[in-house]
C-alpha cells in the first residue's frame, strides 16, 4: 500500500479541483502558494504560532504551514480568495478596512479565515468569544481592538 | 520514503508493523519537522481518515475516547464537560482554535510531553491507553505508558486507538488549571489536575492530584488519601496538598521558569485545581476552562 515519494493528487481549493504532483512531506501552504498560485495565504512563522497561513479545512481553521498537503486530499480547502462573493468583498473584508483593522495586511488573510469560521459557528459572538476565535492569529500592527471591532460589526450585520 | 492514507485500522497497523510512523493532525510531527527538531519519518501512514477512532462511547464501565477525538470536540462534549470536567478544562487551553481542530487526544498522549495539558486530568481520572498492533491489543495505565520526556513504553508497531476513563462515582469532581504567560499558543509553565470524591458530609473520600511540567513525565502526587482523606476541604487541607505537591515535584529551570518558581507555583496550582474539583463535586457549575472562570493566568 506504500506509494512513491512524489504523489499526484487533486486538492480542492475554493471549490476548484487542482491536480498537483508533490513530495509527500510538503506543507499545505507551500503547495497552495507555489503549485496552485493562490498567494493570499501567507507564510509567517512556519511554526504553527502566528496564524498568517490559516486556511479552512472542511470549514475548520487549520495552520497550513504545519499540515501535510497530502492529508488535505478529498477535503474542502478554503483560502482568503474563496471568501469573496464574485467581485464583491466579504462584509468582513469591508468592515476590516472601514474599522482600520488592516495596517500592513500580512495577518489579514489569516484573521479573515479564523473569523469566518467563528461566525459560521457562532453568528453572534461576544467580544471575549471573538478574541478566543482569533487567539491563534498574531497581529503586530493594530493592537487587535479594531480587528475585534470589525468582526463584531460583521456579526451585527 | 513512503506515504499512505490508511482507510482501515488493519491497514494502518500493517503499515506500522512494516516500519511506518503514524500521523493524525500533525501538530507535533510536522511542527517538529518544520522547526528542524526532528525530520519527518521516512515512512508515514496517515490515520486521520479512520472515523472509528474518532468516536466517544459511554457505557456502565465509563468512557471510551477514540484516539482521533480532537481537543475541540473534548472541550465541548456535554458528557466530558460535566463528568470529566478536568479533561475539558485542559482541552480548552490547548493551543488555539486551529490547534484544537487538528490536535488529537491520542496524539497528545503518545507525544508524551511532560508539559501536555491533557495529561494531568487523564491521570487523576484514572485513564488508561488502549494500544493495538497487528498481533494484539493491550491496555496500559498512563503511569506505565509515560517513561520519559517524549518517550512511551509502547512498541513501534503499537497504535494508541483509545483512552479509557472509568465511570465517575457520585459526588465527584475534577479540574485542571495551569500557570500561563499568555492565553493562547502557550505551553504550561506548570499545571495541576485534581479529582476528588466527597462523602455525604462533604469530607474527602478519595483524592488524586497530578502535576504538569515539573518532572520528566506527568507525575501523580503520592500519599494524598492518607494525608487529607476524611478531612473537609478547607484552607488547612488545601495547604497540605499544595505543600505535598511542591515537595514531590522535581522541576527544572528553563526559558519559561526557574525550578524554584515552578516548585512554588505548582503547589498553588494544585491547591486551586483541588478547590475547583471539590466545588464541582459539591454540585457547583464552574465554566470551562477553570483558568478563565478563576482568572488564572494571563490577563487579556
Amino acid at each position: 500500500m506504500s506509494v512513491p515519494l512524489k504523489l499526484s493528487i487533486d486538492l480542492n481549493v475554493n471549490g476548484v479541483d487542482y491536480p498537483v504532483t508533490i513530495d509527500s512531506g510538503r506543507n499545505l501552504v507551500s503547495v497552495i502558494r507555489t503549485e496552485i498560485g493562490l498567494t493570499g495565504t501567507k507564510e509567517g512563522c512556519d511554526d504553527c504560532e502566528c496564524g498568517a497561513c490559516m486556511v479552512l479545512l472542511d470549514g475548520q481553521p487549520v495552520n497550513s504551514c504545519s499540515y501535510l498537503a497530502v492529508q488535505a486530499q478529498g477535503r474542502a480547502i478554503t483560502t482568503v480568495e474563496g471568501v469573496m462573493n464574485g467581485a464583491e468583498m466579504h462584509p468582513l473584508q469591508r468592515n476590516l478596512l472601514d474599522a482600520g483593522g488592516v495596517q500592513c495586511g500580512f495577518c489579514t488573510p489569516g484573521m479573515i479565515m479564523s473569523a469566518t469560521a467563528l461566525l459560521s459557528r457562532n453568528p453572534t459572538p461576544t467580544d471575549e468569544e471573538i478574541r478566543i476565535g482569533l487567539s491563534g492569529n498574531l497581529c503586530r500592527c493594530t493592537g487587535y481592538v479594531k480587528i475585534v471591532e470589525a468582526v463584531a460589526r460583521t456579526a451585527a450585520g | 520514503m513512503s506515504f499512505a492514507i490508511a482507510t482501515t485500522l488493519d491497514e494502518a497497523l500493517a503499515a506500522l508493523a512494516a516500519g511506518a510512523r503514524p500521523i493524525a493532525g500533525g501538530s507535533d510531527l510536522v511542527v517538529a519537522a518544520r522547526h528542524g527538531k526532528s525530520p519527518l519519518p521516512e515512512s508515514i501512514v496517515a490515520i486521520h481518515a479512520l472515523s472509528e477512532l474518532a468516536e466517544i462511547t459511554s457505557s456502565a464501565d465509563g468512557l471510551r475516547i477514540g484516539a482521533l477525538v480532537t481537543h475541540a470536540t473534548l472541550m465541548e462534549h456535554p458528557l466530558i464537560a460535566s463528568a470529566y470536567s478536568g479533561l475539558a478544562d485542559a482541552s480548552a487551553l490547548v493551543g488555539s482554535p486551529s490547534t484544537r481542530n487538528v490536535g488529537t487526544l491520542g496524539g497528545n498522549v503518545m507525544n508524551a510531553s511532560p508539559a501536555m495539558d491533557t495529561g494531568a486530568p487523564l491521570a487523576v481520572l484514572g485513564a488508561s491507553a488502549e494500544l493495538r498492533s497487528s498481533t494484539g491489543r493491550r491496555t496500559v495505565s498512563l503511569a506505565d505508558l509515560w517513561v520519559g520526556p517524549g518517550r512511551t513504553s509502547a512498541a513501534a508497531d503499537e497504535l494508541c486507538v483509545a483512552l479509557l476513563l472509568p465511570a465517575r462515582p457520585a459526588n465527584s469532581g475534577s479540574a485542571y488549571v495551569r500557570l500561563e504567560y499568555r492565553r493562547a499558543m502557550e505551553i504550561a509553565v506548570v499545571g495541576a489536575g485534581a479529582s476528588v470524591v466527597l462523602d455525604a458530609d462533604g469530607a474527602i473520600q478519595s483524592v488524586a492530584v497530578a502535576l504538569t511540567a515539573v518532572a520528566p513525565t506527568i507525575m501523580t502526587v503520592d500519599g494524598l488519601d492518607g494525608l487529607v482523606g476524611g478531612r473537609a476541604i478547607d484552607d488547612e487541607t488545601l495547604g497540605a496538598v499544595a505543600e505535598a505537591a511542591a515537595a514531590q515535584a522535581t522541576p527544572i529551570s528553563d526559558v519559561r521558569a526557574s525550578d524554584k518558581y515552578r516548585r512554588h507555583c505548582v503547589g498553588v496550582m494544585a491547591r486551586r485545581a483541588l478547590e475547583a474539583a471539590a466545588r464541582r463535586a459539591a454540585g457547583e457549575t464552574i465554566s470551562i476552562p477553570v483558568n478563565r472562570a478563576y482568572g488564572i493566568g494571563a490577563a487579556r
